[in-house]
C-alpha cells in the first residue's frame, strides 16, 4: 500500500525501480566547503539482487532514516551544528527543541530544500544527497509544513492531486478519478471532508487536514509533520492521531515536530532533542517525563508550570451582555473582575475568536452591550476599544498582528503613535528610548530596534505584539492564542507577563486551545461550544476531562 | 532560522551582509551616479548648466506625479488615471487664463489642484469605502477623465494663455526654473510627511499589513482614501505646470504619464505590494528616467529606441531588486 520496498521476510532491501538512475553521493566530509561540488556517482537502479551485498546498505532494515553530524551555516552564521536523528519503521519520533534550535533547518536538509555543509543522511540504508524536494519525494519522504499553501479556488480533490493529476487520453485531468480517490483516502483516514467542495469553503482546521491527507496520499514511508496540530482543535487532533496510528501500523515512520508537549506524549514513542543547533539527547518517551523533556528543551530546569494564585479583586472591570453574531456566536455574557485572568476554551470554530474580535470592534456584532467599570460603552471600531482601555493580541501574529515589513520600533509604537507625537510629528527620540525600554522589559532578542520585525523568531515577534499592547496602557487585554508556535522559554515569559499585568489590577481575557496552558494560567474558565457558553469551570473542578467534556 | 542568529554573525558573513546592506541602501544612487558620469563623458553639453536645468524641468512633472504615486503604492494600491486627470486639469486651468480677460493665475492654480483632488476623491471613495480594486477604478477613471477633457475642450487646444500664468511653467526664480522649485517644495513636504509624521507611519502600516493597522486603531479607510486624494491633487498641480510650460492647453496631453510615474517609483525600489519604499528613492528613479531620455536626446537616439531602452531599464531595475532580496 505504501510502496515500501522492503521485503521483510527475506530480511533484505531492494531499491525501488523508478526507471531512472539513482543518484548516490559520497558523504561530504566535515569542513568541506560547498556540498554542491560533492562528487555524485551514478549507479544503475534496482538491478541489484537481494542477496548481493551493496555498498552503503545497512543490515538494519527497520532503520528508515539515519542522519549524523549534519551542519549548516547561512552566510557564515551557523544554524545547525550537529543534527542527528534515527527513525525506525513504524515509529512516531518527536523532534523537540525551542525556536532557533535548528529543527527547521534540519528538516529542510532532509527534504532536499537546503544542502548540508557536512554530515551524512542515510535513507533506507543508502547515503543520499538530495538536490531538490522532488528527489526526496521520489524516495518516499513527504513533509507536512506549518505554512499552509492551498489553492483556494480549486476543489479539495484537485488540491490533493495537484501536479500529479490522474489523466485521461494523456491530456485531460481525470476529475472523477481524483474525487473518487480523495473520497476513499478521507474514508480511510477518518476525515470528515467532502472532496468536491472548494478549499475556500473549508475552515482552517479542515484545510490543515487536507494538507495532511495530501502528504499521506503520496504513499511515502517517511512522513515529516511540522506542527500539524497548531491550527486545529482537539477533535481534529484526535482524528489525526488515529490516522497517525494506522500509518504507524502500516510501517510508516513519522518525524513529529511540535511545541505541544501534551501531543508529543500522547502520540510519539521516541524523541530527539535539539538545542542551539546541536543534538542533545534521544531516547524512548516511556523513559522520560514531561519535566525532564522541558528541561532538555530549554536547557535549564523549568518546572512544569503550577497553577497561578488568583489575584482577582472581585471588583468588576468589564461586563459583556447578550453578545451575538448570528451564525457565529449567540447570547454571550460574561463578567471579568479587576486582577482576574479569565480563560475562554473551546474547539476550533466554537466562536471564541469571533466573539473576541466583535468585543474589540474589529468584527461586526448583531446584539450585545458592554459596561466598563460601571459605565456603558459603545465599541464600534478598534480605536473605540483602544480609547476604552482594551487591547488585543490577535490569533495570528503574521496575518493580523504585525506589520512584517516594518521595524521592531515601528511595530511597538504603532497603536500609540499619538502619545509619541506633537502636531502630527513623531518624536523620534521619545520613541527610541521607549522602545528600548520595552525591548529590555520583554527581553526581546533583537540586535536593534530598527531591524525588520520579520527577522525575529516567533517568540520574539509575539513579545513585540505584547509590547505594542502595553504601549496603549490598557486595563483589559484580550489574548487570542498568545503562545501559539513559540518555544517553551518564551511561553513562560508570556505567562509571567500576563500574571504580573493582572496582579497590577488589570484584567485578561485569555483564549487558548492548549488545555494545560489555560488550566495553569486562568483563574476561571468559560467553555464555548458551538457559539454558546457551555459552562464555567474554576478551582478543583477545572480539569482536563471536564474541559473536553464541556467543549465537545 | 538563519535570521534568528544574525546577531552572532561570523566575520565573513558580517562583511558580505554589510555590503548587501550598503547596496540595498545606496545601489540606486550608485547606478544614478554611474549613469551621470557616463553621460558627462559621452556628450560635452550634458554637464552645461542650461542642459541640467532643462533636465530638472523635464523631471519635475514626472517627479511630482511619482511622489503622489509613491504614497498610493506604499498603501498597496495603484493609480492609472493620473495621465488623463492631468490633461483635464490642464485644460481647466488653461480655459481660465486664456483670451481677453484672463483670471489671476492663482485661480487657475486652485482650480487645477481642486479638480484633480475631486477626481482623486472619487477614486479614493470607490477604493477605500466600497473596496473596488484600485486597478479597476483608476482604469475606468483613465477613460472617463480623458473623455471629460475632450468634452470640455471640444477636442481642441486652448491657446493664448496669459504671460502671468505661463511664468509658472517657464519662469525662473534666482535662476532656477519655477517648476523645479515647486517640485522641490512638494518633494521636501512629502519626505518630511512620510518620515516624521504619524500620518506617514500610517501609510506604511496600511500598506504593510492592513489588518494589523486596523487592529492598532488606525483609520485604514481614511488613510487609503487620502493617498488617492493627494495623488489627484498632485496630478492637478502637474497638469497646471505642463500647460504653463507648453503655452497652450492640449487635450491629448499626459498620455502614458501614469506609466512613467509608476516606473520612477519601481526603479526606486518601492515594493508594489506596499509598505516598503521612500520618496528619496522615487526622486532618484525619476532622475534616472529624466537623465536617460535627455542623454539619449543629446546623442540623437531616435525616440523609438528610447522607449525600448526605458522599458528595459525598468525591468532590469526590478530584476536587480529581486536578486538582492533573494540572496542577501
Amino acid at each position: 500500500m505504501f510502496g515500501v520496498a522492503t521485503n521483510k521476510k527475506n530480511g533484505a532491501l531492494e531499491l525501488r525501480s523508478t526507471g531512472r538512475n539513482v543518484l548516490v553521493a559520497e558523504p561530504a566530509s566535515p569542513g568541506e566547503g560547498k556540498p554542491e561540488q560533492a562528487h555524485h556517482v551514478l549507479v544503475p537502479p534496482a538491478s541489484v539482487s537481494p542477496s548481493a551485498p551493496q555498498q552503503g546498505v545497512v543490515a538494519d532494515t527497520d532503520l528508515l532514516l539515519a542522519a549524523t553530524s549534519i551542519s549548516k551555516a547561512f552566510a557564515g552564521v551557523p544554524a545547525l551544528v550537529d543534527g542527528r536523528i534515527r527513525l525506525k519503521r513504524g515509529s512516531v519520533h518527536a523532534l523537540c527543541g525551542g525556536n532557533g534550535a535548528g529543527k527547521s533547518t534540519f528538516l529542510n536538509i532532509l527534504m532536499g530544500l537546503h544542502r548540508a555543509d557536512a554530515g551524512t543522511v542515510m535513507v533506507k540504508g543508502r547515503v543520499v544527497h538530495y538536490a531538490s524536494a522532488a528527489e526526496a519525494l521520489a524516495d518516499g519522504i513527504a513533509i507536512i509544513t506549518q505554512e499552509l499553501s492551498p489553492v483556494l479556488d480549486m476543489t479539495v480533490a484537485e488540491n490533493i492531486y495537484l501536479g500529479r493529476e490522474p489523466r485521461r487520453l494523456g491530456w485531460f485531468a481525470d476529475k472523477a478519478k481524483m474525487e473518487a480517490d480523495a473520497t476513499a483516502l478521507f474514508a480511510r483516514l477518518g476525515f470528515d471532508i467532502d472532496a468536491r467542495v472548494t478549499m475556500r469553503s473549508l475552515s482552517v482546521a479542515k484545510i490543515q487536514l487536507v494538507e495532511i491527507a495530501k502528504a499521506i496520499s503520496r504513499e511515502s514511508d517517511i512522513l515529516i509533520m511540522d506542527e500539524p496540530t497548531s491550527a486545529i482543535g482537539e477533535k481534529e487532533a484526535a482524528t489525526l492521531f488515529q490516522a497517525i496510528r494506522s500509518l504507524q501500523d502500516q510501517g510508516v515512520g513519522i518525524i513529529y515536530v511540535s511545541h505541544r508537549l501534551t501531543d508529543i506524549f500522547s502520540i510519539a514513542d521516541s524523541y530527539t532533542v535539539f538545542r542551539d543547533g546541536r543534538f542533545i539527547e534521544a531516547g524512548d518517551l516511556a523513559d522520560i517525563d514531561r519535566q525532564r523533556l522541558i528541561s532538555l528543551i530549554v536547557g535549564r530546569d523549568l518546572r512544569d508550570q503550577e497553577a497561578r494564585d488568583s489575584t482577582s479583586t472581585g471588583e468588576p472591570m468589564i461586563s459583556v451582555s447578550g453578545f451575538a453574531r448570528h451564525g457565529q456566536f449567540e447570547d454571550i455574557s460574561l463578567d471579568l473582575a479587576k486582577g482576574e485572568i479569565l480563560g475562554l476554551y473551546g474547539l476550533m470554530g466554537a466562536g471564541r475568536s469571533e466573539f473576541a474580535n466583535a468585543l474589540y470592534g474589529n468584527a461586526p456584532k448583531d446584539a450585545g452591550t458592554v459596561t466598563i467599570e460601571g459605565r456603558p460603552v459603545e465599541i464600534r471600531s478598534p480605536s473605540d476599544a483602544l480609547s476604552n482601555g482594551i487591547a488585543i493580541v490577535t490569533e495570528d501574529r503574521k496575518e493580523t498582528g504585525l506589520v512584517l515589513t516594518s521595524s521592531v520600533s515601528e511595530n511597538v509604537v504603532l497603536a500609540a503613535l499619538d502619545q509619541f507625537s506633537r502636531l502630527g510629528f513623531v518624536d523620534g527620540k521619545k520613541v527610541a528610548s521607549n522602545v528600548d525600554g520595552q525591548i529590555a522589559r520583554f527581553r526581546i532578542r533583537t540586535a536593534s530596534r530598527d531591524l525588520p520585525v520579520q527577522s525575529l523568531s516567533g517568540g520574539n515577534q509575539q513579545k513585540v505584539v505584547l509590547a505594542r499592547c502595553v504601549e496603549t496602557e490598557p486595563k483589559i487585554l484580550i489574548c487570542d492564542e498568545p503562545t501559539r508556535g513559540i518555544d517553551e522559554g518564551a511561553k513562560r515569559e508570556v505567562y509571567a507577563f500576563l500574571s504580573a499585568f493582572a496582579a497590577a489590577g488589570n484584567s485578561v481575557l485569555m483564549i487558548s486551545s492548549e488545555i494545560p496552558e489555560i488550566l495553569a494560567n486562568a483563574d476561571r474558565i468559560l467553555v464555548f461550544r458551538r457559539g454558546r457558553i457551555a459552562g464555567e469551570l474554576k478551582g478543583a473542578a477545572a480539569t482536563q476531562e471536564a474541559l473536553v467534556h464541556l467543549a465537545s | 532560522m538563519s535570521t534568528e542568529l544574525t546577531t552572532t554573525a561570523g566575520a565573513a558573513g558580517a562583511r558580505s551582509q554589510a555590503i548587501g546592506r550598503f547596496l540595498s541602501r545606496y545601489g540606486i544612487l550608485l547606478s544614478f551616479l554611474i549613469l551621470f558620469a557616463i553621460l558627462s563623458f559621452a556628450h560635452p553639453n550634458f554637464l552645461s548648466t542650461a542642459n541640467l536645468m532643462n533636465v530638472l524641468r523635464q523631471v519635475s512633472i514626472n517627479g511630482i506625479l511619482a511622489i503622489g504615486m509613491t504614497f498610493v503604492i506604499l498603501t498597496g494600491g495603484i493609480d492609472l488615471s493620473i495621465g488623463s486627470v492631468l490633461a483635464l486639469t490642464g485644460v481647466v486651468a488653461g480655459s481660465l487664463v486664456t483670451g481677453e480677460d484672463p483670471y489671476n493665475p492663482a485661480i487657475a492654480f486652485f482650480a487645477a489642484v481642486g479638480v484633480g483632488a475631486l477626481f482623486g476623491a472619487v477614486n479614493g471613495t470607490l477604493i477605500a469605502r466600497f473596496s473596488v480594486p484600485a486597478f479597476v477604478v483608476t482604469l475606468g477613471m483613465l477613460s472617463m477623465a480623458r473623455g471629460a477633457t475632450l468634452l470640455y475642450s471640444n477636442g481642441r487646444p486652448i491657446p493664448n494663455l496669459s504671460p502671468e500664468f505661463r511664468w509658472l511653467g517657464q519662469g525662473f526664480i534666482a535662476g532656477i526654473p519655477v517648476p523645479v522649485i515647486i517640485f522641490a517644495i512638494v518633494f521636501i513636504a512629502a519626505w518630511i510627511t512620510l518620515r516624521y509624521t504619524v500620518y506617514g507611519r500610517w501609510i506604511y502600516a496600511v500598506g504593510g499589513n492592513v489588518k494589523s493597522a486596523k487592529t492598532s486603531g488606525i483609520p485604514t479607510r481614511t488613510v487609503i482614501f487620502s493617498a488617492y486624494l493627494l495623488m489627484g491633487a498632485l496630478a492637478g498641480l502637474a497638469g497646471m505646470i505642463l500647460t504653463a510650460r507648453t503655452t497652450s492647453a492640449l487635450p491629448q496631453a499626459g498620455l502614458g504619464y501614469e506609466l512613467d510615474a509608476i516606473a520612477a517609483v519601481v526603479i526606486g525600489g518601492t515594493s508594489l505590494t506596499g509598505g516598503v519604499g521612500s520618496v528619496v528613492y522615487t526622486l532618484i528613479g525619476a532622475l534616472i528616467i529624466g537623465v536617460i531620455s535627455n542623454g539619449l536626446d543629446l546623442m540623437g537616439v531616435s525616440s523609438y529606441y528610447q522607449q525600448i531602452i526605458k522599458g528595459a531599464i525598468i525591468v532590469v531595475a526590478v530584476l536587480i531588486d529581486r536578486s538582492r532580496n533573494l540572496n542577501p
